[in-house]
């Protein structure tokens, strides 16, 4: 399947992929509206590390692995595997636990303390490539088929 | 091939999906005593609570035992097993054939002998779906409950109550609750949040008798004397293995049953998983039960696999725990509570007033070996890999207690190992076909 992948040296620290992430997650789909006017600004699924103010930089995110350690871990079956090989999350079903935030080796599920869900990328069923690699300035994400 | 699941949770599930990875055309045929299809254990306080209903507790999508083509056999009791004959025979006096058989029954809860127990009406046990269901179908008569038991179980039976307005005394054997899964702080600052929401929690202390008239319970006396009124008592002291059908089989158990890492009893063609097995630990080769919810689909994986006739490796049980009290969030992994502490670099960072604790503790070699996070727990599982992955941690030793800690911390080559993809790199040439950026 295809993933993201991250290209530490070419990361300029912008975090505009979790601006895009952001955006792409959000109500209205508009940056401004997104971070300034909607009631729930919505929880980036990448996390961008930093050191040095800057100088070392990564963006980081889901694997969607094959043998999912969130998926084993979750207790109320609210992560599945689809079809296609993505990883998702059913914040109806997800009771806010925290499991997967224990087991994830990536560090790529979230805690949406306001909602008491789970959050973690969805590769972003809507579009054709994920907004964080669209947003990414410098090609330092990268869509493409992988293990 | 003719596989036969006892038990219907996570390590039987498990097990289905990578018996189903391997055989596309064998049987399978699950047993469980419950009547439910696979639901979400760890959820029934929520339950309780009323958090979520009845329709939240299914694990699994409704088409899962069609699509996996399983045959069910809800709410059918295994008396014994008939190693020779390859036979599981049921309560009912009917049997069933097995090639391959895995027990995955889990535990059963632990009841003391209590003096007054027997004779009352209102005394319940908290592990299934069922024990919550009669909990809750009483609760409006409930006005004073005593939880027998200060761990994950009694503190979160103990939650569901206090969410439906009940008075609640939490009874704790040990100087502490949470004992086994946290240490001292964590515990402390856990009792310190169950107080604040008006839990009562006595330590040091247990129940020697319940007292009553007749079915109805009137108190409980504890072993120092004092007397806690109650009309209700919930005894969460612990689970055992529930092997006891395999008494004269042939098949060893020592405090779960003994399998080898393929989850191999010490009968052929006779697996376990879940709570109900006894594997290796993952930091030393002893043997344990390890009654913990991922390490019983991991379980249910490996035996699966190895049924179907393939092979997935063990690493071994490493204990791992999340769980939230009153918004609190507490995780705890691995080596938390050192019996030998000189043994172990500890790190720690306490703001009790703030409900926020970190411990991290590193063996001798370097290595982190367990930790214990409370309040902010973001990407705890970062440590969980390091654990997993045996990674020497003392160069970045400083950061770990920090709440930024992360990859950008670790060697560059963990972080390309982790997000980068082997054979490419940066700089790239334009026509990569990945159309963004520019």
């Amino acid at each position: 399947m295809k993933r993201i992948y991250a290209i530490e040296e070419a990361c300029i620290g912008c975090h505009l992929c979790e601006v895009g992430c952001i955006t792409e997650h959000s109500l209205t789909k508009d940056p401004v509206k997104a971070f300034l006017h909607e009631a729930e600004r919505p929880i980036a699924r990448c996390t961008v590390e930093e050191l040095d103010g800057g100088v070392l930089s990564i963006s980081t995110t889901c694997r969607h692995c094959d043998a999912p350690d969130c998926l084993q871990t979750c207790i109320s079956g609210a992560i599945q595997k689809q079809a296609d090989g993505r990883v998702l999350i059913d914040t109806a079903k997800c009771v806010g636990c925290w499991s997967c935030v224990m087991a994830c080796p990536f560090g790529a599920v979230q805690r949406n303390l306001k909602k008491k869900k789970a959050n973690k990328c969805d590769l972003c069923p809507d579009r054709d490539l994920p907004a964080c690699v669209s947003a990414c300035p410098n090609r330092a994400l990268v869509f493409r088929e992988g293990n | 091939m003719n596989y036969v699941i006892v038990g219907n949770s996570v390590a039987a599930v498990g097990a289905i999906r990578a018996i189903r990875a391997q055989d596309q055309q064998g049987t399978i045929t699950v047993v469980s005593r419950e009547r439910h299809t696979a639901y979400g254990r760890p959820l029934i306080s929520y339950l309780l609570g009323g958090v979520i209903t009845e329709k939240g507790m299914p694990y699994l999508p409704e088409n899962f035992y069609d699509q996996q083509r399983v045959n069910l056999l809800l709410a059918t009791e295994v008396a014994s097993v008939d190693t020779v004959a390859k036979r599981v025979l049921f309560t009912t006096g009917e049997s069933l054939p097995y090639d391959k058989l895995l027990l995955a029954t889990g535990g059963d809860p632990f009841l003391p002998p209590i003096e007054g127990m027997a004779d009352r009406d209102r005394v319940y046990t908290f592990t299934t779906w069922d024990d919550a269901a009669k909990l809750k179908a009483v609760s409006a008569d409930i006005q004073r409950a005593v939880v027998i038991g200060g761990g994950l179980i009694g503190l979160k039976a103990a939650e569901g109550l206090n969410l439906l307005n009940k008075s609640v005394t939490v009874i704790e054997l040990a100087d502490r609750v949470l004992s086994s899964a946290f240490d001292r702080p964590a515990g402390k600052i856990v009792a310190r949040k169950m107080r604040a929401n008006g839990i009562d929690v006595i330590t040091e202390d247990t129940v020697v008798r319940i007292e009553g008239e007749g079915a109805t319970i009137t108190g409980v006396t504890l072993k120092s004397g004092d007397f806690i009124p109650c009309d209700t008592v919930v005894v969460a002291i612990g689970v055992r293995p529930a092997a006891g059908f395999l008494k004269g089989s042939g098949v060893e158990v020592n405090r779960g049953i003994v399998v080898d890492d393929r989850m191999q009893s010490s009968v052929p063609d006779i697996f376990a998983a879940g709570d109900v097995a006894e594997a290796r630990d993952f930091f030393s080769d002893q043997k344990n039960p390890m009654p913990i919810w991922p390490d019983a689909y991991i379980q249910g994986d490996i035996a699966g696999t190895a049924m179907a006739g393939a092979e997935k490796g063990y690493e071994g049980g490493l204990a791992m725990n999340s769980i939230e009290f009153f918004k609190v969030s507490t995780i705890s992994m691995g080596v938390t509570n050192p019996r030998d502490p000189v043994e172990y670099d500890i790190l720690t960072f306490l703001d009790s007033d703030n409900y926020q604790y970190r411990k991290i503790v590193l063996d001798k070699a370097g290595h982190l070996v367990g930790a214990v996070l409370v309040g902010n727990v973001d990407r705890a599982g970062i440590f969980a890999g390091l654990i997993r992955n045996r990674v020497e941690v003392t160069p970045f030793r400083e950061q770990l207690l920090t709440p930024e800690f992360g990859f950008i911390h670790l060697p560059p080559a963990i972080r390309k190992e982790r997000f980068g993809q082997r054979g490419y790199s940066w700089p790239q040439p334009c026509f990569d076909g990945n159309g963004g950026g520019h």
